[in-house]
């Protein structure tokens, strides 16, 4: 029996780990890529409605410890997406696609599209920290976020995931309001809001100004957030934020997450980071005689 | 470390037609073939490849534009922002190997030029369309006991493209490999050239380039990541890549015919 099989909602993953939204998701080969390199799924880069540049340079501010990044969304927008996912469905593992929108009706109209592509369930974007008019601007208000994930469930059939902000004191009314609308599960956290200061030129340093921080020093915030969220939700949470191997991601399953998701360690780590996260949370399995991960989501709150 | 540091330009240098170089101290090891994320505040920040990687490393940037152009302005003592070294360098090869370089391509493979442990292991073939747009020639035989140039026009050197010229080099001496930077097309034909004469090459491709350090994906071709799984292929990579020579990304990652 595959110890690492996981079960989202209806969605069947060979193994916990996933591909975080924003990397290499923009095109079907590169989420084949990161499907061959051992991702139980795959999450597609924000779509939106229509095309979109994204901010000019820099988007990237890069330390040992994190990142902070401001990309500004930049996709093909929904009709150019056709051809991404005909090629992303050839890599034989669940893509999820993330979805961006300004209303409920275009949150309808990109999910419809994309579960017509062949998506296997919809992330929504409820948290991108930097983008003016998206994202977490709907997301730190439950009911907001409630209608938005009930309208979108009444129009798709595969399940709906929301991804959450951590920028926010109401993550667990947020987390709340989307079950109670039909969510099918919650992904914690997106990044965390902030920005970078070049002494030298006196001036921040992303075009945007705004960034979202992640990479390992977000980590024990999305511990926090996911462990919180466990212990008020009974729908499957994925927990992201600065996983950069087994042990990360197996304090993110004792916390209550389902499955992980890795995104700012595939530039630090490269895309072997997958292999080597399954192999250790195998190995620590074998080691205490553990026969499914999903015997060690959420063990963490046991112990208080 | 590849994090962002500022660093202060300590020489500028008028290469050619449009060509300049930019010269800084930066403490990290830097591999040929290798690119900084090079940050002018205000304007943009774009892929360079390093055309010196000793102590002293540098830049060689031809003003095409406004990042370009804003980088060709500055003066020494000038401040710029810089990351990396990112992306796979060259390898060296094993034995006797060629160094082509076609425009501001040259500029990226000086520095595999200079990693020959000696004078005879390698040699050189730069191409321009004009002669004035040929750089790095002397720097080139300082490392290279031969070094081929040719144009377009027949201004300097062999008349004809740098790819026709290495057709009739690969006739005369015998290559373990090929070492190559420069615009697509040349590198399209160069590797038809390559696997005529039975060479591997390793050639450094590029596309539009957005966080440079293998997260965002914006810079795929084939699903690879030319800043971070590249910007060196082999040969026998490219081949195999259904978006070399046909098609790259826009900044919104809709395909653009080429």
């Amino acid at each position: 029996m595959n110890s690492l099989r996981t079960v989202l909602a209806r969605v069947v993953l060979d193994n916990p780990t996933m591909l975080a939204s924003g990397m290499m998701g923009e095109t079907g080969a590169s989420l084949t890529k990161v499907a061959a390199a051992g991702a139980g799924a795959v999450v597609t880069k924000s779509v939106g409605i229509e095309p979109r540049t994204g901010y000019i340079n820099p988007t990237l501010f890069e330390t040992d410890g994190y990142y902070v990044n401001a990309m500004g969304l930049p996709n093909p927008g929904m009709d150019a997406y056709a051809e991404e996912m005909k090629l992303a469905r050839a890599s034989k593992v669940p893509i999820f696609a993330s979805v961006f929108a300004a209303s409920i009706k275009d949150f309808i109209s990109v999910s419809s599209k994309m579960e017509e592509y062949g998506a296997n369930a919809i992330e929504l974007n409820l948290s991108c920290p930097h983008a003016k008019g998206y994202g977490m601007e709907m997301g730190i208000d439950p009911d907001i976020v409630h209608d938005i994930v009930k309208e979108v469930k009444g129009s798709v059939k595969i399940p709906v995931f929301a991804k959450l902000t951590p920028n926010t004191h109401r993550l667990v009314e947020v987390g709340l309001a989307v079950e109670k609308a039909g969510g099918d599960g919650i992904v914690a956290i997106n990044t965390v809001k902030a920005i970078a200061i070049s002494v030298e030129f006196r001036r921040p340093v992303l075009s945007n100004i705004y960034g979202g921080l992640s990479g390992p020093a977000v980590k024990p915030i999305g511990l926090r957030s996911v462990y919180d969220l466990y212990g008020k939700v009974s729908i499957p949470i994925i927990g992201v934020g600065g996983i950069d191997d087994w042990r990360d991601a197996m304090e993110y399953i004792m916390a209550g997450a389902r499955a992980v998701q890795v995104g700012s360690a595939i530039g630090r780590k490269g895309l072997g980071v997958f292999e080597d996260v399954k192999t250790g949370m195998r190995d620590y399995m074998e080691a205490n005689g553990v026969k499914s991960i999903s015997d060690l989501v959420g063990v963490a709150n046991e112990r208080k | 470390m590849n994090g962002n540091e500022v660093v202060r330009i300590t020489e500028v240098v008028r290469e050619g037609k449009g060509v300049t170089t930019l010269r800084f101290e930066l403490d990290r090891t830097v591999r040929p073939g290798q690119f900084f994320m090079v940050w002018v505040p205000g304007v943009d920040e774009v892929p360079m490849s390093a055309s010196y990687n000793g102590k002293v490393k540098g830049i060689t940037v031809k003003d095409i534009g406004e990042a370009t152009g804003a980088l060709c302005s500055l003066n020494v003592g000038d401040l710029i922002g810089v990351r990396g070294p990112y992306g796979k360098g060259f390898a060296q090869p094993h034995g006797v190997y060629l160094v082509v370089g076609g425009g501001t391509g040259i500029a990226a493979v000086m520095p595999a030029i200079e990693m020959a442990k000696d004078r005879s292991i390698v040699d050189v073939a730069f191409g321009a369309r004009s002669g004035s747009e040929i750089i790095f020639e002397e720097r080139a035989r300082r490392s290279s006991d031969n070094v081929m140039i040719s144009t377009d026009d027949g201004s300097h050197g062999y008349h004809g493209t740098v790819v026709a010229m290495v057709d009739e080099m690969l006739a005369k001496r015998s290559y373990s490999q090929i070492i190559a930077c420069g615009p697509e097309r040349m590198l399209y034909y160069l590797l038809q050239v390559c696997k005529k004469h039975g060479v591997e090459c390793q050639m450094s491709l590029e596309r539009f380039m957005k966080c440079g350090s293998g997260l965002c994906g914006s810079c795929v071709i084939d699903g690879r990541r030319v800043c971070a799984d590249g910007p060196i292929f082999l040969g026998r990579e490219i081949d195999e890549m259904d978006e070399f020579g046909r098609s790259k990304r826009d900044e919104t990652g809709r395909i653009i015919k080429l």
